[in-house]
């Protein structure tokens, strides 16, 4: 058996010697560099485009700008429509694209053009009160916008314990390690193209739309990719403009966006204000659960965060009501980060439980114990499987949390007050549709193709785990070939969907190859369509349960996270390296959110001010001491063959509450607007 | 980025000599600001003349019992050297704890002290900022400006300068040698270096344009040896101060003998909080003592809308440090 096994990544030694080739790194002949020339401007249009001086620049080959640049055709998405209308939607939209022959050439062109706008007045000043919020058809990504069961208004006036909380959560940007890039080759009628993407197939279609083109005439390659976090999960605008200066200048051109570029141009988490209110019996069971979730899109395209989903289906409550709200600003588009909605929801609802605990005089762990639902509360269907209260068990003596003095503010450690903190998480477990092939050489090994993609997760490596499995061989016998979308459509790397959805078209061709005979030279095909379609509905999740130790000195502000641990029912663990590597990944992000990360929307502007890793801090080493992820077991025969859960998001859900709530234990101050930064602390200090 | 040409200094004049012909000539240390700066168009040089080969890169003692040290000395070369690490510990601790080991390796001291600020809108070629173009406004003022400037600030510019290792110097009373564009040479205390922060932000120092910073002393000091440096940042590590303090203290019989402080992070230059330590030299040693003494130099902060938190940030770092060294 591989699955089970800590296999280290397979292209583990090619990415650390530096032979994995990243989108921008592939060298296809002849190719020249295109520059994305980005608005100055927040809102308006673009009236004359001066390209004169940057033409006659060495090097130059073209300035494309919506006077003259290829005319695209449709799109599902419209932050992809670059370099067709004047129009100027928010700061740091496309309104040029310079391609050189060099990288600089084409850079210092840009830095020549004259652009001049007709300026309208903006609004980027995002506000739950914002007298244009409205209440949207759908939210992301097709959920209902509000769901009520009971009669909330009446069991909260009635409540024996009311919590009525307000909670904020900036705006906070992606930023994997290897920026977006793609290089754009067209080649008789027909487009290849290079991508950093989270799905290949998805980038595929964008682009066969856009183009006009017959499906078989894209092919999309993303072999290696430096993260994403969501924000890679479909097409985005740089891969476009890379097709469209191919297209313009007869030859292949590459893409690379700066860091700074990103912040405009490839989405975020929106600014989001929740209020959350809770009634419940003095013992702690709810009565009325009550989470309204404001966030902000822009006026490209409608994207409403899940903020509020969580609370469909984590506590039994009598009166349930979730709702959601949405202003279009003038603002760059917020799309997918890391748990779209269970990431600032669960922040809201874990705080909002914490703060029912201590009215209550219940400990945290019963407390959410006490509220464990038979059904999914919202839905009423059935739960595949549900191991929460496994998870705050096992995470709570690991931890070492019985015995804990709930009293906030007592624990001194010279300058450092000490406090833990709990939360719970909780993610859906997706199943997409994909497809596979598995074909058997002539020298006795196997050859899988899937258009999975590999965002540093150890996908490749687990789905050659499972393969190996199905065809009852060692893993050496197997190479699992990913992320070409010529190898037919597959799941994005999204969701927490990949491993779950990848690895059941993997396992069905395999299975089928046998079935078979695989005789030499023999390919099996499978394509899941019909069997995800097929299943019963279940309500399918995967659950989790952090402890939090902090340190916080309320006189400089610092906190300091001695120890973290999770708790996890997240399926079959196909592999634990690589599974460990994505919980306490989760974790730190979450940590990281909890503590640092905030994009600082200056208004005046419409711009994102702090758009480098400089400014934009991402935790590192040194901000968690002792991290650790556990598994709790969690058999589910509801899911697919392998009973994948999936784990990339759960480990972020919850964490930034549980770490929330410990510094409420410390120190007796509840922060309820993240980040929970030193001049927070020292305000919340002085203020008394 | 502009076309620039690049030249490598084989000595002291010819680098001067090179950089005063040349308006758009700017020096090269390490390059981890400076050709970040050429990336982002805040800085457009039309030429690079590097001087990090030059023969500045030692650290040696002095006669006077003293400590020199080269302009071209790596950052980690000096935190790492026993002299620094024996005679003036809060010059190497606060040396490890700015930036990243690799930006360590590359930034020179030289380079390290004319590092520009961090001001968000400075490093941003498309933002009104009177320190990057003269005249254009500050955007800071009524934007983001969390970790910018408490002390010394003025309506043109609220600023502050990011080096930890200067602020360590300026505690320990270190002299700058500089060579002119006309080739002169100079030694003026680090304090004198930087221009106070008026109507004209972009001119940051006191020396005329094109001078070339070759070395920096440090006088022999009793004191220094028992130095610290103390550090509050956002990250635990790899990020800018939000509020420092280096300082050194020497008591007797309850009684403080001599004094030291220098803050950063809360103005356009390190900070020597001379009004603290006139306040404490002969006067006690004692907790409330450091507290009005600080609360006496914070006295003439003038926080902005967002960081007012630095006041008392600051106060505590500059309180426990002093109870710290005295006991
Ligand atoms: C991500 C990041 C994080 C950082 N964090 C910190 C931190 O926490 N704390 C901290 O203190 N610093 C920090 N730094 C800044 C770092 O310390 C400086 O970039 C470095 O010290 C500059 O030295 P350099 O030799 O590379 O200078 P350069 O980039 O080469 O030059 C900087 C400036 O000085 C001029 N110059 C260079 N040498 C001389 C000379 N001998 N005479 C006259 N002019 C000269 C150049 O023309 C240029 O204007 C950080 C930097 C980065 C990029
Ligand atoms: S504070 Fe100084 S550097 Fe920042 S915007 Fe104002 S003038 Fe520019």
């Amino acid at each position: 058996m591989s699955v089970g096994e800590a296999v280290v990544r397979i292209e583990g030694r090619d990415k650390v010697t530096g032979a994995a080739r990243y989108a921008g790194d592939i060298p296809v002949a002849g190719f020249a560099y295109g520059w994305v020339v980005q608005s100055t401007i927040a809102r308006g249009r673009v009236s004359s485009v001066d390209d004169g001086e940057a033409l006659a620049r060495p090097g130059v080959l073209a300035v494309l700008h919506h006077g003259n640049a290829p005319r695209l055709g449709e799109a599902d998405d419209a932050t992809l429509l670059v370099l067709q209308d004047p129009r100027v939607p928010h700061l740091g939209w496309p309104v040029a694209l310079v391609v050189a022959t060099t990288a600089e050439e084409a850079r210092e062109a840009a830095a020549t053009l004259r652009i001049e706008y007709q300026v309208e007045s903006h609004d980027a000043a995002f506000r739950a009160e914002h007298p244009r919020m409205y209440v949207p058809d759908h939210i992301n990504p097709t959920y209902e916008t509000e769901t009520v069961k009971g009669d909330v208004d009446g069991a909260l006036a009635t409540a024996e314990v009311v919590v009525d909380a307000t909670y904020t959560t900036p705006a906070q940007h992606n930023n994997p390690m290897e920026p977006h890039a793609a290089v754009a080759e067209w080649h008789d009628g027909r487009l290849t193209v290079h991508d950093s993407s989270q799905g290949a197939y998805a980038v595929k279609q964008a682009l066969t739309r856009l183009f006009s083109l017959q499906p078989d005439a894209v092919r999309v390659v993303s072999e290696h990719v430096g993260g994403g976090f969501g924000n890679k999960g479909t097409a985005r605008p740089h891969v476009v403009l890379a097709a469209l200066g191919a297209a313009a200048v007869d030859r292949p051109v590459r893409v690379v966006l700066t860091r700074p570029q990103l912040y405009a141009l490839t989405g975020y988490r929106t600014p989001i204000v929740q209020r959350v209110r809770l009634g419940a019996h003095r013992d702690g069971r709810l009565v009325a659960l009550d989470h309204l979730a404001s966030s902000q899109t822009s006026k490209v395209l409608e994207f409403t965060e899940q903020t509020a989903l969580i609370s469909r289906s984590m506590y039994a409550s009598g009166a349930l009501r979730t709702r959601h709200r949405v202003v279009a600003l003038d603002v760059p588009t917020p799309r997918w980060m890391r748990a779209p909605g269970e990431s600032p929801g669960s922040f809201a609802l874990e705080s909002a439980i914490d703060e029912l605990a201590i009215a209550c005089g219940v400990d945290p762990v019963e407390l959410r114990i006490a509220n464990e639902p038979e059904s999914e509360p919202a839905s009423g269907l059935p739960f595949s499987s549900r191991n929460l209260v496994a998870c705050l068990r096992e995470g709570a003596r690991r931890f070492g949390w019985s015995g804990r003095d709930p009293r906030p503010a007592l624990r001194r450690d010279g300058r450092w007050w000490r406090g833990t903190g709990v939360a719970a998480a909780t993610y859906p477990a997706r199943s997409n549709p994909s497809s596979a092939s598995v074909t058997a050489e002539d020298d006795g090994r196997f050859t899988v193709r899937v258009t999975a993609a590999d965002i540093g997760t150890g996908a490749r490596t687990a789905l050659t785990q499972v393969a190996a499995d199905a065809l009852q061989v060692p893993m050496s016998e197997v190479t699992v070939l990913i992320a070409d979308s010529d190898f037919g459509p597959a799941s994005v790397a999204g969701g927490s969907s990949g491993t779950a959805s990848w690895s059941w078209a993997v396992v069905a061709a395999c299975r089928d190859l046998l079935a078979q005979g695989a005789a030499a030279g023999t390919t099996a095909q499978a394509n899941t369509g019909k069997a995800v379609a097929a299943r019963p509905d279940l309500a399918r999740h995967a659950y989790g349960a952090h402890f939090v130790e902090v340190a916080v000195d309320p006189h400089t502000g610092e906190v300091r996270v001695p120890r973290m641990l999770g708790a996890f029912a997240v399926g079959r663990i196909v592999n634990p390296l690589t599974a460990r590597s994505q919980l306490i990944g989760g974790m730190t992000m979450g940590l990281s959110i909890a503590l640092l990360e905030e994009s600082t929307m200056d208004t005046r502007f419409g711009d994102f001010v702090n758009h480098d890793l400089a400014n934009y801090h991402v935790a590192a080493n040194a901000d968690i001491q002792s991290i650790e992820a556990v598994f709790v077991d969690d058999p589910d025969d509801q899911l697919n063959p392998v009973g994948v859960k999936g784990l990339g998001e759960i480990g972020i859900v919850g964490a930034t509450a549980a770490l929330a709530n410990a510094v409420w234990h410390a120190t007796g101050v509840r922060h309820r607007d993240l980040p929970i930064r030193p001049d927070r602390v020292l305000n919340a200090t002085y203020a008394v | 980025m502009r076309e620039f040409e690049y030249v490598r200094a084989g000595a002291v004049a010819e680098a001067v000599r090179l950089v005063a012909a040349d308006r758009d000539a700017r020096f090269l240390g390490g390059g981890t600001n400076l050709v970040d700066l050429m990336r982002l168009g805040v800085e457009r040089p039309g030429l690079l003349v590097d001087v990090s080969g030059l023969p500045l890169d030692q650290v040696t003692e002095t006669p006077d019992g003293g400590v020199y040290i080269g302009a071209m000395v790596r950052n980690s070369d000096v935190a790492a050297h026993p002299l620094i690490r024996e005679r003036y510990p809060a010059l190497a601790q606060a040396i490890l704890d700015g930036a990243s080991g690799q930006l360590r390796n590359m930034a020179t001291t030289g380079g390290n002290l004319l590092q520009r600020t961090r001001c968000v809108y400075f490093t941003d070629p498309t933002k009104p900022c009177n320190k990057r173009q003269p005249g254009s406004g500050c955007s800071a003022i009524e934007g983001d400006h969390r970790n910018l400037a408490i002390l010394g600030a003025s309506p043109h510019c609220v600023a502050t300068h990011p080096s930890d290792m200067a602020v360590a110097l300026a505690a320990l009373d270190a002299r700058v040698d500089v060579t002119e564009p006309r080739g002169g040479m100079r030694t003026i205390p680090l304090g004198d270096l930087y221009r106070p922060l008026g109507d004209r932000p972009d001119q940051e120092l006191t020396v005329p344009e094109g001078t070339l910073v070759t070395g920096v002393a440090l006088p022999p000091s009793p004191l220094a040896a028992r130095s610290r440096y103390r550090k509050v940042r956002e990250r635990a590590s790899y990020a800018f101060a939000i509020g420092s303090v280096a300082a050194a203290l020497d008591t007797a019989d309850g009684t403080v003998r001599d004094v030291r402080i220098a803050l950063g992070a809360v103005a356009s230059r390190p900070w020597r909080a001379h009004t603290a330590e006139r306040i404490l030299i002969g006067g006690p040693a004692t907790e409330a003592a450091y507290r009005s003494a600080i609360d006496a130099e914070l006295a003439h902060a003038q926080p902005l809308r967002d960081n007012a938190y630095k006041v008392p940030l600051v106060r505590t770092i500059v309180v426990r440090m002093l109870e710290e060294l005295a006991g």
